[in-house]
């Protein structure tokens, strides 16, 4: 973890590492603080006096029903538009693989949505899924299906769920490939040789290869989606119809920026925070021994 | 692949360009809104071909916003996002390049500690701590100014650690021999470590001007006058108009605008971009 060959100085270092310690504690250590602090306490009405009240802001959190079912939306939403990324993303990447002309091409075709902001992801999906106006929504009445995301929860959330698996497609996708071409051609040739068809090299050799890349995709798009999604919720749906798309990250916001709960919102983000470190820690724990490139 | 199959190969392309087709379709349908008139916007469905009015939609929301409740000029925001990525992409890596040398090239005491004080911050995205961290910025009265948006961005343990990683890889027998020359420690970080990292840190402002364009939570709840308003926040409130239809034909100009410019990085530096994905997430 260190040089052999190191400098001398003491003072110097310490200047060094100055700006990066000072901007951490700052404005990553004394919130966190706070967001513990503010977790266990309680503000009257008025916001005079605060007291101490354990884990009271624990509790209401958990026995309220409405976050009970943001948790569960969230778990849907995530997991729904993970995997229909990663399984998009690996079919494109297999391809794109195989294809030696025009590769270049496609894969340049293919990797430009990871550098759309979530917020406008969601814009260009909310346009085309436009109740009033939207292509794909015409084309679903003309189908016969009512579309109206607005009044309809579950439509609501379908929405946000593929414009988030289309953000995250080209992430999957950049891995994948990298990944696929990181398999030496000449256990493929092996395999041809002895008799195996394209299918069956696919399911007992690239795929197994793959799974440590397939895995850390994995745990990254969810962490991701978990949090970078606020965007698409916030520009499209707002957390509604109802709370039908009131995401963890997004309920955070809203009772803390908007219903002024600053007790609640900490104890959601203490919750979330420790979400985040028993992902980082899986993530550490199983993946980063696994991975070779 | 191993077998010549005519067939497969077409195949795999066919899939290929159906693919890039669901991909690059919202991308078309609003480039094509963005160039009509108002009126056609009242017509369902929306336009799948371009119309005439390009120049004129995007003049507008340069110079004037969109109207209605939204007011400001895109122009101003598009300026406001440029300063936001380029001072967290610069910014971030300055700090994590010096603080990484420090931790790597240099003994001294709690030097351990310190690296997991950065590393920790890995595990606490700005959405987590989202309420106290405004509290915080509100505190040192840095709402509405471009230190609030960019400083509490900047600290970043995913570059500090992938240059640590990088100049763990730096032979020793470099240092030995500048110091043997009689070249001190910054010496040495700017003759040989900085023309050595340059891949690196082009590969990392890549991802990170990308990050810093495509925030949107934190402009959100921190710029609250029009004055401090990036794109990617200001199209929000040009979707969520009270008791009106959005102008969508603005809107999607809009939309273009701000998605263009990080795209453009992507397209044109794709090979570093890929590198500083893949490094930056090891």
């Amino acid at each position: 973890m260190i040089k052999r060959a190191t400098f001398q100085g003491v003072a110097l270092p310490y200047a060094l590492l100055l700006p990066q310690i000072a901007i951490t504690l700052i404005f990553f250590f004394w919130p966190a603080a706070e967001a513990l602090m503010q977790s266990v306490l309680l503000q009257d009405a008025l916001g005079l006096k605060t007291r101490f009240v354990w884990l009271e802001n624990f509790e209401r959190v958990f026995s309220d029903a409405y976050y009970l079912s943001s948790l569960r939306i969230t778990a849907v939403f995530t997991f729904a538009s993970c995997l229909l990324a990663m399984g998009f993303a690996l079919l494109l990447a297999v391809m794109a693989d195989r294809v030696i002309r025009g590769a270049g091409a496609y894969k340049t075709l293919l990797i430009w949505p990871y550098a759309v902001a979530p917020a406008l992801a969601g814009v260009l999906w909310g346009f085309m899924f436009n109740p009033t106006i939207g292509v794909i929504a015409y084309a679903l009445d003309a189908l016969g299906i009512k579309w109206n995301y607005y009044v309809d929860g579950d439509q609501a959330l379908f929405l946000i769920t593929i414009a988030a698996a289309w953000k995250y497609v080209s992430y999957s996708f950049i891995f994948f490939l990298a990944g696929l071409q990181s398999i030496p051609r000449s256990v493929i040739e092996a395999a041809a040789i002895d008799g195996a068809g394209p299918s069956k090299r696919f399911w007992t050799i690239v795929f197994p290869l793959l799974s440590p890349t397939t895995f850390f995709l994995l745990v990254l798009n969810l962490v991701h989606l978990f949090f970078e999604t606020f965007g698409i919720v916030h520009a499209l749906t707002h957390g509604g119809p109802g709370r039908a798309t009131e995401i963890l990250v997004f309920r955070v916001w809203s009772d803390g920026y908007r219903g002024q709960d600053y007790g609640g919102s900490a104890a959601q983000s203490v919750v979330l925070m420790a979400i985040v470190i028993a992902l980082t820690v899986i993530q550490f724990r199983y993946v980063e021994r696994k991975v070779h490139y | 692949m191993v077998e010549n199959r005519p067939f497969a190969a077409i195949l795999s392309h066919l899939m290929l360009i159906v693919g890039i087709g669901i991909v690059c379709l919202p991308l078309w349908i609003a480039f094509v809104a963005s160039t009509h008139d108002l009126s056609r916007m009242f017509q369902s469905p929306a336009p799948l071909w371009p119309g005439t009015h390009l120049v004129e939609n995007y003049l507008a929301v340069l110079r004037s916003g969109i109207g209605q409740s939204a007011n400001a000029p895109v122009g101003t925001m598009l300026v406001n996002s440029l300063i936001m990525a380029l001072a967290i992409a610069i910014g971030k890596i300055a700090i994590s390049i010096i603080s990484a040398f420090a931790i790597v090239y240099f003994r001294f005491p709690f030097r351990v500690g310190f690296f997991w004080i950065i590393f920790v911050t890995l595990m606490l995205p700005v959405e987590v701590r989202i309420m106290p961290t405004y509290e915080v910025v509100a505190g040192l009265g840095l709402l509405n100014t471009y230190a609030g948006l960019t400083v509490p961005l900047i600290a970043s343990a995913t570059a500090t650690f992938l240059f640590r990683q990088f100049f763990l890889t730096v032979p020793d027998e470099l240092a030995e021999a500048a110091r043997i020359d009689g070249a001190g420690p910054m010496r040495f970080f700017r003759d040989i470590l900085l023309p050595l990292s340059k891949t690196n840190i082009a590969a990392l402002f890549v991802i990170q001007f990308i990050y810093g364009w495509n925030q949107y939570l934190w402009p959100l709840i921190v710029s609250t006058e029009e004055r401090y308003y990036t794109v990617v926040m200001g199209i929000s409130r040009m979707v969520n108009v009270v008791d009106a239809v959005p102008t969508w034909n603005l809107v999607m100009a809009t939309a273009m605008l701000g998605l263009v410019p990080p795209v453009i990085v992507v397209l044109v530096m794709q090979r570093l971009f890929v590198k500083g994905l893949v490094e930056s997430e090891k």
